[in-house]
This record gives C-alpha cells, sequence and structure tokens, in this order.
C-alpha cells in the first residue's frame, strides 16, 4: 500500500519510463551504427551491434521490472497499475496483470524483442560480421519503431496525479488464472521471434547473399520461434477451455486467429528453408514466406489494437494508435516487401527436380498451409471488405472456417506422409509404394473401424479424421523402422532433426484425433439439479452432494460438490464454482475438469434457480487432452531438431558436399 | 522468372493497407444480427457509474428500455450522445454501459454533455461487454419489460435509424 502522504510519492515509477526512453535511444543507435558501418565497410561500427544489443535488452528489462514492481507494490499513483490490479490481489497475479492490458502487454513485447536481439548477439559467434551487424541493425530499426509507439501513444508509466486512487480497479478476473500467466509470454515469444527470421531475410536480400547458409543460419531460429508460438497457441486454446465455462477449446476470433496464421506461415517456412538449405531451391520463395510470417504476426498482434478490427476481447482501440500501428506496420512489412521485389534472385534455381520428389512434397505442403493461412485472413477481413465495398453487413461464423480449413488440413495430412519418406531430386512409385502399402491399407481399415467400435455406427468425418491420422502415424513409424532398420535400439542413434521430425508428424496426426473424436462424440446437457440429484450421461452418473460458499482472498463463490460415478464405481469428486470478483461485482464460472488420458468430464455451474437448485452444464468430451497432447508432441519435436549437432558444429560459409549427403529431415 | 512478379506480394500488401487506412474510423452502422436476441439480458451485479451503489439486472426490469454501451474514446459515441439526450427527454428509458472507459472521464463527459441515462455501469474491464458480444463502441440494445433483448444496432443512434428502430420499439410490451 502506498501508505506516505502525496509529497512522499516514489520515483521509482520515473526511472522504469527513463529506462524505456534509453532503451529507445540505444534502439536508434543499434539501427544507425552497425548499418552504417556496413555502408562503410567500418569493422569497428559493425561490432558495436553486439554491445548495443545487449545494453538495449538490458533497458528493456529494467523498465519491465520497475512496471513489475509498481504491481507487487500496489502503486496506484501509476496509472495503469490503478487499473489492473487491487491490493486484494494474490501476487503472482499482480505480476501477471503487468501484461494483464495493452500497454503493459506492449512493453512485454518490446522487452521480449530486445532479448531476442541478445540472443542472436550471443549464439552467433560463427556469423560474418557484415551478417551480423545488418541483422541486428534491422532489429533494432523494429525496436526503435515499437518502442517510440509504447512511448508516445501507450506509456505504462503514466501517472494519474494529483489524486492517487487508495485502490486499484482490479485485475480482469478472466486473467486471474495460470493460464495467463504463461501464455500472454510464450505467444508474444513466438511473435517476437520471428522478427530474428525476418532480419536474417532482410539482411540476406541486403547483402545479396541469399544462399544455404543462409538458410542454415535462419533454421533454427525459426523452429525456435515455431516452438513458442505452438505453445503458446497450445496454452490459449486449454485456457479459453477450463476458463471460460463452456467447454469449447477454438472459436476462431480474431485474436486467435491472429496467432494461427503466423504459426502456420512459420510452419511452411521451416520446411522450405529445409529445402533452400539442402538443396538451394525455392530461394525467393523462402525469403518471402519469412518476411510474411513476421508480417502476419505484426498483424496479428497489433490490427486488434488500432480500431481497425475489433474483437470482444480485444484492448480498447484508439484512432490515434491505429494510425502509428499503420504507419509501423507500412514501414516494416511494405519496406520489407520493396527490398524483396527489388533484390529477390530472378534466377531460376540451379537444382533440378522431378514432380515426384520430396521437393514437390514440401512445395505442395507450402502451398496448402499458405492457402490455409490466407482462407484464415481472408476469413477475419471479409466483413471488413464487404462493408467498405457497401455491399452490406455480414458476419463469417466458425462454420467457414471449418468449411475452409477442414479440407486443407486433410489433405495436408496425407502430404505429410509421402513427403517425410520421399526422396530428394526423384523418386519412383514403386518404392513408395513399397514403403508406404502396409500404412496405405491399414489406415481406412482402422478408420472404418474407429466409428463402429465406439458408437456402433458409421461416422464419414470420424473415418477420415481417424483414417488419415492412422495413415500418418502409420506412414512416419515405418519410416523409423526402415531407417533403423528393425533394430529398435539403434532409433537414438538416427540424428535428432529425424526423429524430431517424426514425433512432429506423429503429433499433427495425435492432433487430428483429439479434434475428430471431440467434435463427433462429445456429450452435453443443460440440466436443473438439486441437492441430492443425480444425472447421467454417457458412462458417467453425476451426483450433487451438497452447495455452499467459499471465500477466496479476492473473491467470494458458490460452489457445488459433485461425486461422479463411472456406472457404479466412485471415480472422484468435481467441485466447480461460481465466482464473485468483489471489487469489480464481475461473476466468473470456474469449471470443474476431471482429465484422464481418454475423457474429460466438464461441470460447470449455470445460473441459480429457485429453491436451492442450479442450471448446471454437464460434458463428457472424449480425447480432449490428445488436441493438445499432440501440441506438445510438435513443439518437443521441434525442440530435438533444434539442437540437431550439426547446427553446433563450426559453420562454414556454405555446405559441404557431405552436409548435402547427410541430409535427412 | 520476371522481376515483375516480385512486385505482387507488395501491391497485394498496399491495397490492404490502404483498406485499413481508409476503414480506421469507420464503425459499424447497420444492425448485426445477435445470437441474444430473444434471450434475457446477462446476469449482472455491478456499481453504478454516478453513486457507486450496486445495480442488478432487476433493475433493468419494468418497462421497455435501451441499453446503451458507450466509451469517452469513442468519437461516434460523442456523435451519438445529443440524439439520446433527445430520447431521453422524450421519456425514453436509457441505461448505459460505460465500456472499457476509465471512470473519471465518464462522469466527467457526463457532466459536460449532460446525462440521458437512467443510470450507468461501469464496464471497465469489458466483462459484461464480453458476455454481450459487444463488437465496438456505439452499440444499442433494445429490451422488453421483462429484461429480454430484442433487437440489436451497432453503430451511432440518429434521427435516421430510430425511424426504423422506433417502431420496434415502440411494439415492445
Amino acid at each position: 500500500m502506498l501508505t506516505e502522504a502525496y509529497g512522499a510519492l516514489s520515483s521509482i515509477p520515473e526511472f522504469g519510463q527513463l529506462a524505456l526512453i534509453m532503451a529507445f535511444v540505444v534502439a536508434v543507435f543499434q539501427t544507425v551504427v552497425p548499418l552504417w558501418g556496413v555502408h562503410r565497410n567500418n569493422t569497428l561500427m559493425m561490432a558495436y551491434a553486439r554491445p548495443l544489443a545487449a545494453a538495449q535488452a538490458l533497458f528493456l528489462l529494467v523498465s519491465l521490472v520497475v512496471l513489475a514492481w509498481c504491481f507487487v507494490v500496489d502503486d496506484f499513483s501509476v496509472t495503469y497499475v490503478a487499473t489492473n490490479s487491487n491490493s486484494a490481489l494474490p501476487t503472482p497475479f499482480k505480476i501477471s496483470a503487468v501484461w494483464g492490458a495493452h500497454e503493459g502487454s506492449l512493453l512485454l513485447w518490446v522487452a521480449l524483442l530486445g532479448c531476442w536481439g541478445v540472443a542472436v548477439a550471443l549464439f552467433s559467434r560463427s556469423l560474418p560480421l557484415d551478417m551480423l551487424a545488418r541483422v541486428l541493425g534491422i532489429m533494432g530499426l523494429i525496436s526503435t519503431g515499437f518502442i517510440l509507439f509504447t512511448l508516445e501513444t501507450s506509456n505504462p508509466f503514466a501517472r494519474t496525479l494529483p489524486s492517487v486512487p487508495s485502490e486499484g480497479g482490479d485485475l480482469n478476473p478472466l486473467l486471474q488464472d495460470f493460464g495467463l500467466i504463461v501464455h500472454p509470454p510464450t505467444l508474444y515469444m513466438g511473435y517476437v521471434g520471428l522478427s530474428v527470421v525476418f532480419s536474417f531475410a532482410v539482411a540476406a536480400l541486403l547483402g545479396g547473399r541469399l544462399d544455404a547458409a543462409w538458410a542454415r543460419w535462419s533454421r533454427p531460429w525459426t523452429t525456435a520461434a515455431w516452438i513458442f508460438l505452438t505453445i503458446g497457441i497450445a496454452l490459449g486454446s486449454w485456457w479459453a477451455y477450463y476458463e471460460l465455462g463452456w467447454g469449447g477449446w477454438w472459436f476462431w476470433d480474431p485474436v486467435e486467429n491472429a496467432s494461427l496464421m503466423p504459426w502456420l506461415v512459420a510452419t511452411a517456412l521451416m520446411h522450405s528453408l529445409a529445402v533452400t538449405e539442402k538443396r538451394g531451391l525455392f530461394k525467393s520463395w523462402t525469403v518471402l514466406l519469412a518476411i510474411i510470417a513476421f508480417s502476419l504476426s505484426l498483424l496479428g498482434t497489433f490490427l486488434v489494437r488500432s480500431g481497425v478490427l475489433t474483437s470482444v476481447h480485444a484492448f480498447a482501440s484508439d484512432p490515434e494508435r491505429g494510425v502509428f500501428v499503420l504507419a509501423l506496420l507500412g514501414i516494416c512489412v511494405g519496406g520489407s516487401l520493396l527490398i524483396y521485389a527489388l533484390k529477390a534472385p530472378t534466377v531460376a534455381s540451379v537444382g533440378r527436380y522431378d514432380w515426384l520428389s520430396r521437393e514437390s512434397f514440401l512445395l505442395m505442403n507450402n502451398l496448402l498451409l499458405l492457402v490455409a493461412a490466407f482462407a484464415i485472413l481472408l476469413g477475419t477481413l471479409y466483413p471488413l471488405l464487404i462493408d467498405f465495398l457497401g455491399m452490406g453487413k455480414i458476419s463469417v461464423g466458425a462454420s467457414w472456417f471449418n468449411v475452409m480449413f477442414v479440407p486443407v488440413s486433410v489433405m495436408l495430412t496425407l502430404i505429410i506422409g509421402i513427403g517425410a519418406v520421399s526422396r530428394w531430386k526423384t523418386d519412383q512409385t514403386k518404392r513408395l509404394g513399397r514403403e508406404l502399402g502396409l500404412a496405405a491399407v491399414a489406415a481406412p481399415v482402422l478408420g472404418i473401424a474407429t466409428p463402429l467400435i465406439v458408437s456402433g455406427e458409421l461416422n464419414g468425418q470420424v473415418i477420415l479424421g481417424i483414417g488419415i491420422a492412422s495413415w500418418l502415424i502409420l506412414a512416419s513409424l515405418l519410416d523409423v523402422w526402415k531407417k533403423c532398420r528393425g533394430q529398435l535400439q539403434r532409433i537414438p542413434s538416427l540424428s535428432l532433426s529425424f526423429n524430431g521430425m517424426i514425433l512432429a508428424h506423429i503429433g499433427v496426426a495425435v492432433t487430428v484425433v483429439g479434434v475428430t473424436m471431440v467434435a463427433n462424440y462429445s456429450q452435453e446437457e443443460s440440466v436443473r439439479m438439486s441437492v441430492g440429484d443425480s444425472h447421467t450421461l454417457g458412462d458417467y452418473r453425476f451426483e450433487f452432494v451438497e452447495a455452499g460458499q467459499i471465500r477466496g482472498p479476492n473473491y467470494h463463490a458458490d460452489a457445488i460438490r459433485f461425486r461422479v460415478y463411472d456406472n457404479d464405481r466412485l471415480i472422484g469428486e468435481l467441485m466447480p464454482e461460481k465466482r464473485r470478483y468483489t471489487a469489480r461485482g464481475s461473476v466468473m464460472t470456474e469449471a470443474a475438469i476431471d482429465v484422464t488420458l481418454f475423457r474429460d468430464l466438464y461441470v460447470s455451474m449455470g445460473e441459480p434457480l429457485e429453491n436451492g437448485a442450479w442450471g448446471m452444464r454437464i460434458q463428457v468430451k472424449p480425447f480432449m487432452r490428445w488436441v493438445w497432447l499432440g501440441t506438445i508432441f510438435m513443439a518437443l519435436g521441434g525442440l530435438m531438431a533444434m539442437f540437431d549437432k550439426r547446427y553446433r558444429q563450426p559453420r562454414r560459409s556454405a555446405p559441404s558436399p557431405s552436409a548435402i549427403a547427410e541430409a535427412t529431415a | 522468372m520476371n522481376r515483375f512478379i516480385l512486385f505482387v506480394p507488395l501491391v497485394g500488401f498496399t491495397i490492404l493497407a490502404g483498406l485499413f487506412f481508409l476503414t480506421i474510423d469507420r464503425k459499424d452502422k447497420d444492425v448485426l444480427p445477435s445470437p441474444l436476441v430473444g434471450q434475457p439480458f446477462p446476469e449482472f451485479e455491478m456499481v453504478s457509474l454516478e453513486t457507486g451503489e450496486v445495480v442488478t439486472r432487476d433493475d433493468l426490469l419494468g418497462k421497455r428500455a435501451l441499453v446503451n454501451v458507450w466509451a469517452t474514446w469513442c468519437p461516434t459515441c460523442k456523435a451519438e450522445h445529443s440524439f439520446l439526450n433527445l430520447l431521453a427527454a422524450e421519456g425514453i428509458r436509457i441505461y448505459g454501459i460505460n465500456y472499457k472507459d476509465e471512470e473519471r472521464k465518464a462522469i466527467q463527459w457526463l457532466a459536460s454533455y449532460g446525462n440521458p441515462y437512467r443510470w450507468n455501469l461501469s464496464d471497465t474491464n469489458g466483462q459484461l461487454g464480453l458476455e454481450l458480444g459487444v463488437y465496438g463502441a456505439p452499440e444499442t440494445f433494445l429490451l422488453d419489460s421483462r429484461g429480454i433483448i430484442r433487437g440489436r444496432h451497432v453503430g451511432d443512434l440518429n434521427a435516421r435509424v430510430w425511424s426504423t428502430l422506433e417502431p420496434e420499439f415502440e411494439s415492445l410490451p
């Protein structure tokens, strides 16, 4: 609590602001000095890139820590703290409240950008100095723009003077949750991480060295950013699932779409980089993907704040911010696309490949991922366009996205299976048939068997979903079997990137299984229940044992204790809550979920009815965990590929013949 | 490959950016279909902006009314404000939801432009707006005397819009 009189206000927030201003100044230097050094071929100036990147990150982190400190000590003289915190808020939430609204999340965004800059400075010892200077100079330019945006339009350190509120307005209860402590930083790490790849791409364009070495440097950074994006998106979906209280896990909301688009393009980029590194092909395409991936992550992060698009869980939009954001987007995206148009190589790549080859399958996969990303972009922007053309109003609902997204995903899953086992340059149908024949026969059988076993009747969606997932898993396992020549103990000695690829592809299949099962076999009922009532859903019986009150640190809650029986066997107790947060008087539903690998039991409270009865929503969701388990596999797979030993070897400026020969992933 | 093709992404982006720039201040002006039409207004228990007293859904019942979502950061809300004053003077009940706003600014706004609302909720963090599926400010919901949502208008209320909404509103119980 701030107990001193007005005259004794803490000046710590000013240090936060000062640090942010210092970071801005350093960012300007980080842009100008190394790039000028490259221009003048001055080694000393180029060498300044590393220390400047470190200094910038340091100032940004100081600024972030100061803001967190203001939250922890309840300094309500800071407007941002006063609007988003409360003295009764538990300390972990006070810290996560730092990124609970626009100003602070923007500060987090630039601070993470600074951290990626340091990471580049640290882990690029083998990078030629002029390349490093260009990369860090471009990252400095991005920083300059966004720190200026923070300072000018969204200063988190602004004060409410002279009248300091004695109590804060509390953090939005939706955000008072573990998921929200970890979800935004992870997702932002992903968004911002793509700036590294973007900077590498623009630097390579400027320096005219769009070669295999460039692709090799870019690969681990792309994978790192992609891992963060994958986990961030999964965390967001998981959070929405248990916190919003209606058991949905994906809503095609503009904010979710904003995270999915860069993920799809980053996925395409990872694969395209593989082709560029191994075979020297698709250079212009790869560099364009790198630019698009970061552009979409900028578009996603900032479009919802600009007033162009509004989302129900967006930040208060402000036209002044909107114009600023558009100008920044224009410089970043427009500028890089202009450099691309002027500098990208127009000569056809030297390598040749047949239509039946790993290259073509990777190209198809790339195109499908891009189609998916642009379908989502179109769906997100379509209402805007139609309105602009004066053709009336439409809302693009979830069904539109499903219609677009599902067929593309099905084709993608099928192609991954073939693409991963096919050979570079050229392959034969006969050989592929030998490799994959078993999978091609077994997959439809498993697909048809599954709905018969689960519900006793055929279901087209389930046959398709399980069929393609089985295809992918079997194809991947057959590939492993072939590579380890039937000896399982040899698997660890296969390259990390190969094993990572297999794990990530199996992850895709696991998610497909989860989505298919949840979409087709979920059961849900809304029932009125009071003490002593039982309700049976599927194999499970839910018994209303008692209702009571709970007092939390900053809320009161109604809670109901349920016993859950699997047929007649007691399997556990569930206690959903309905919380009323005292500071705002807002009401939150806390669902209670019983989790196993093969099903979730989900109970949430609706409205109170007369005589102590409650409207209850009860759901049984089979294979729910698989949706997120798959993403964990994907992220782990990415991690393994990133730590493959060839990225740790002293790098050559061009891949040696042996590097091409070792090509597996 | 022709260098001309390499300009395609730039041209695409320029068109997109132009579209953004032209729409940046536009608000949706017409009625959006709402899944909430026909549904009861969500339960809430929040403090009034003016008095700090607790208001609940029960305070909305009894007579047909408009629920207007507004904020001081929204220029269109300013444009519609005088029309709301006019409606209030005709005796129409209007309740306000002050959406994602600062209370101090909101109170100042009402003091300087007049207060057409019976009372206002401060929905500072947009929680009620989330439940209502608010798309942006301003928005207006038509409620009957039992607190059922009967219509929704996105964008400002003005004489032209009201001429179409009024018959619908007057027919409500």
